[in-house]
């Protein structure tokens, strides 16, 4: 056993000694293995970053009532006297005699983007009085809260950085309104970072709302009151609404686009995964039958076949964990907190997000790595097995 | 041809390495196909966008109405061909991973303007027939068994009915279309949305319109948004190829990221694979050395080593290439988050380009080098 244990450790550590000897070769496999690594990570981050903005925005404490049968905030259509009777529903935060509930209005707005120079469709939500009582979680870093009943906005750190004229001090035309812009507030990280926020009143005036909003965002009284609120509201003849939790309507928001990008991420890594793989055995069977001679000579002085095995195993396990790790480190390095946006579909409207190499998906990748190199190795660690001793101690 | 032997053999020397070679391509070409296919699918078909034909959306944004009163302006400037209204309804059907979209027509000047939609004639009559008709791509009818005849129930979001709570629509027609046109949309009349929404009256989401003069877009651009400058509604025009360009542009650089990284990886892969060709060549400079020997003249080996890496290439790249193209024919994977999903001609082209590069690439220098060896040092280095 323990003489087994020393042929195998032997053989290896000749195998890993000599891999500076066949660079080329060994290059390659690490390369393409690294490559695969890359992809995987860096295509799996944006589907992480961007879920994580998503899901970051909600809280547990907060409610969204829409209108029944809308899918988004975009679609939803409350009149004002609704949303004055959602204010007093039960299990509602009240601060002295006011609801913490913000009346808003989501709508968009055409700016052009900073990269492109091309218009997006920016949201532009207009909130209520209560409304950072409602979002305890935004708050202003940079220039002031807009006063109330003027054209003045503040904007979300995103929105600020990625569309063009979104800047402290700044004033911009859209159709006959100016809108100027007064602070920049932070969400912890969350979407509404991307929006532009201004007086619900003034956007009603704006784009021609009436006296209308489109959702209420709710504080509730604690987490466990949702049910009483809810059941108040949607049990209510005057109104036609939905309540969901406010983290449940992101989650949702998000499932679409992440999908698609984990799909396309997964399917294009498993793909490249099989051409790695194929890299890797060429690799292996280069290594192996160039030795061919010297593995013949080893197991004609009586090494074990396994112990050969193995440490053909243990060299293409080496080669590509050490692609795993340099495919890893570069994505972190090229993509992690890489800030951009996209469009996000069920509300038409962009959302600024950063990519995230999260230590999860460095560890799947490296996972991954070792599984090629595991597939890649077996092959040629067989044949180098079964290699005929006299034919092979013939050869070259 | 007589040398087609000497080629297949020397091809098989190495089985397994082969083999593998040829896998390695077979992936590479495979995936560069599918890769093209995703990239067109992320640009929103602006490939088949018209030049002729001009968008206006309201100036503040897309989600903005436009009063239908605009149309007969548009129609009577000059140089205006044809000018029509769209509108989005953004219903659902059972369930709001359902999606696709639903677009709100007139549907005569529709058909005439976008002749790429191909309807026969009957199912156009009977769509002109029945304000309640609808009429659906053959990818949606596919995607959820929709039959002529079939009645098809739609919740409202942005529109709701004076009647009801859902919208029922009795599909009419089912239009195909060439590769890259968007077979996945439900198109239904304007008159049967006026009639029965609950408010709204007299709104659509934009205008289409086809100049007579496609370089005059810009000019005619200015001239409509001047048209409508200080109203309540002012417009903004683009060409439609702009227009989906924009729309495009949206979705960020994500997608153009994803195939940025992949396309340097895919390289490196046939890097890989030209390496390995190389090698084998490398190896067998005795052999190359006897057929010297036996009179075969520079050319011929430079032709015969060449033709055997292009061999391999054409046969790993081709398959891969065939494959994707296969793949692509049974249609968008994730039912209706990619409507356009084809590969187009030019990639294709782009692909069998790239094959044979990589085949006279990885052939090149080890071909020169055995066209330029002397016999006894051939022979001497076995």
């Amino acid at each position: 056993m323990f003489n087994w244990i020393g042929q195998t450790l032997a053989v290896t550590a000749l195998n890993l000694r000599t891999i500076p000897q066949r660079l080329g070769s060994s290059g390659v496999a690490i390369i393409g293995i690294a490559g695969v690594v890359i992809v995987f990570v860096s295509v799996l981050s944006i589907a992480a970053g961007f879920t994580a903005a998503m899901q970051g925005s909600g809280s547990p404490s907060r409610a969204l009532v829409m209108r029944s049968g809308a899918d988004s905030e975009m679609t939803s259509g409350l009149g004002g006297s609704e949303a004055d009777v959602i204010k007093q529903a039960p299990g509602l935060r009240r601060d002295g005699q006011t609801a913490l509930a913000s009346a808003e209005l989501y709508v968009i707005i055409d700016i052009p983007k900073i990269s492109t120079n091309t218009s997006a469709n920016v949201p532009m939500r207009g909130v209520d009085q209560t409304v950072m009582r409602v979002r305890d979680e935004a708050s202003i870093i940079e220039g002031r809260m807009f006063e109330f009943g003027t054209n003045e906005i503040v904007v979300g750190r995103g929105a600020s950085g990625q569309f063009v004229g979104l800047t402290v001090g700044n004033e911009f035309r859209s159709g006959q309104d100016v809108w100027k812009v007064v602070g920049v507030f932070e969400a912890d990280g969350g979407v509404s970072e991307t929006e532009i926020w201004c007086d619900a009143r003034v956007l009603q005036g704006a784009y021609r709302r009436g006296n209308s909003y489109q959702t209420v965002l709710a504080r509730l009284d604690s987490a466990d009151s949702f049910d009483t609120f809810r059941d108040w509201l949607v049990s209510n003849p005057q109104l036609n609404v939905q309540v969901r939790h406010e983290q449940e309507y992101y989650a949702q928001q998000s499932r679409a686009l992440s999908g698609l990008i984990r799909g396309v991420g997964f399917g294009i890594a498993a793909l490249m995964g099989i051409g790695a793989v194929f890299g890797a055995i060429l690799t292996m069977y280069t290594a192996v039958s160039t030795r061919s001679r010297e593995i013949a000579t080893l197991r004609a002085l009586g090494f074990n076949t396994t112990s050969v095995v193995v440490s053909v195993l243990v060299e293409s396990l080496a080669l590509a964990a050490i692609g795993g790790a340099i495919g890893g480190v570069l994505a972190y390095l090229a993509f992690n907190g890489y800030q951009t946006s996209t469009m996000n579909f069920s509300t038409f409207s962009q959302v600024a997000f950063a990519f995230q190499v999260t230590p999860q998906l460095l560890v799947m990748g490296l996972v991954y790595a070792v599984i090629m190199g595991l597939v890649g190795g077996l092959f040629p660690a067989i044949r180098a097995a079964r290699l005929p001793i006299p034919s092979a101690l013939r050869e070259l | 041809m007589k040398f087609l032997p000497l080629l297949w053999s020397s091809l098989w020397r190495k089985k397994i390495r082969t083999i593998f070679t040829l896998l390695s391509i077979f992936v590479a070409f495979l995936l560069f196909g599918l890769l093209m296919t995703i990239r067109t699918a992320f640009s929103f078909g602006v490939d088949i966008a018209g030049l002729d034909r001009l968008v206006l959306i309201h100036k503040v944004s897309l989600i903005m109405p436009l009063p239908i009163s605009y149309l007969d302006r548009l129609q009577s400037t000059e140089g205006v061909t044809l000018a029509t209204h769209n509108t989005w309804f953004g219903g659902v059907y059972q369930d709001p991973a359902n999606f696709f979209a639903q677009i709100v027509v007139d549907p005569e000047p529709f058909m005439t303007l976008y002749p790429e939609y191909k309807l026969p004639p009957e199912q156009l009559t009977a769509w002109m027939a029945d304000r309640r008709s609808a009429i659906v791509g053959v990818d949606l009818a596919k995607r959820f068994d929709w039959k002529i005849g079939d009645r098809i129930p739609i919740q409202g979001t942005i529109w709701q009915p004076k009647q009801g709570q859902v919208w029922e629509f009795d599909i009419a027609g089912i239009y195909d279309g060439d590769p890259g046109v968007d077979k996945t949309q439900f198109f239904f009349r304007y008159d049967y949305l006026d009639e029965n929404r609950r408010g709204g009256a007299g709104l659509v989401g934009w205008y289409v319109v086809k100049i007579a003069d496609a370089s005059k877009a810009q000019q005619m651009g200015a001239t409509f948004d001047s048209m409508f400058a200080n109203s309540s509604a002012e417009t903004k025009t683009t060409t439609e190829k702009g227009f989906v360009e924009g729309f495009a542009k949206q979705m960020g650089d994500i997608g153009a990221i994803m195939i940025a990284i992949t396309v340097a990886v895919l390289f490196t892969m046939i890097l890989v694979a030209a390496n390995t060709m190389a090698q084998s060549v490398r190896e067998r400079t005795s052999e190359v050395g006897v057929l010297k020997t036996l009179g075969f003249s520079n050319a011929s080996i430079l032709g015969l080593v060449l033709s055997e890496s292009v061999l391999i290439a054409a046969i790993g790249g081709g398959l891969g290439l065939l494959t994707s193209w296969m793949v692509v024919q049974q249609g968008d994977p994730t039912g209706g988050m990619l409507p356009i999903f084809v590969l187009p001609s030019r990639d294709v082209v782009l692909g069998a380009g790239l094959i044979v590069t990589l085949g006279v690439l990885a052939g090149l220098l080890p071909a020169v080098n055995a066209m330029n060896l002397k016999i006894t040092d051939a022979l001497r280095r076995a």
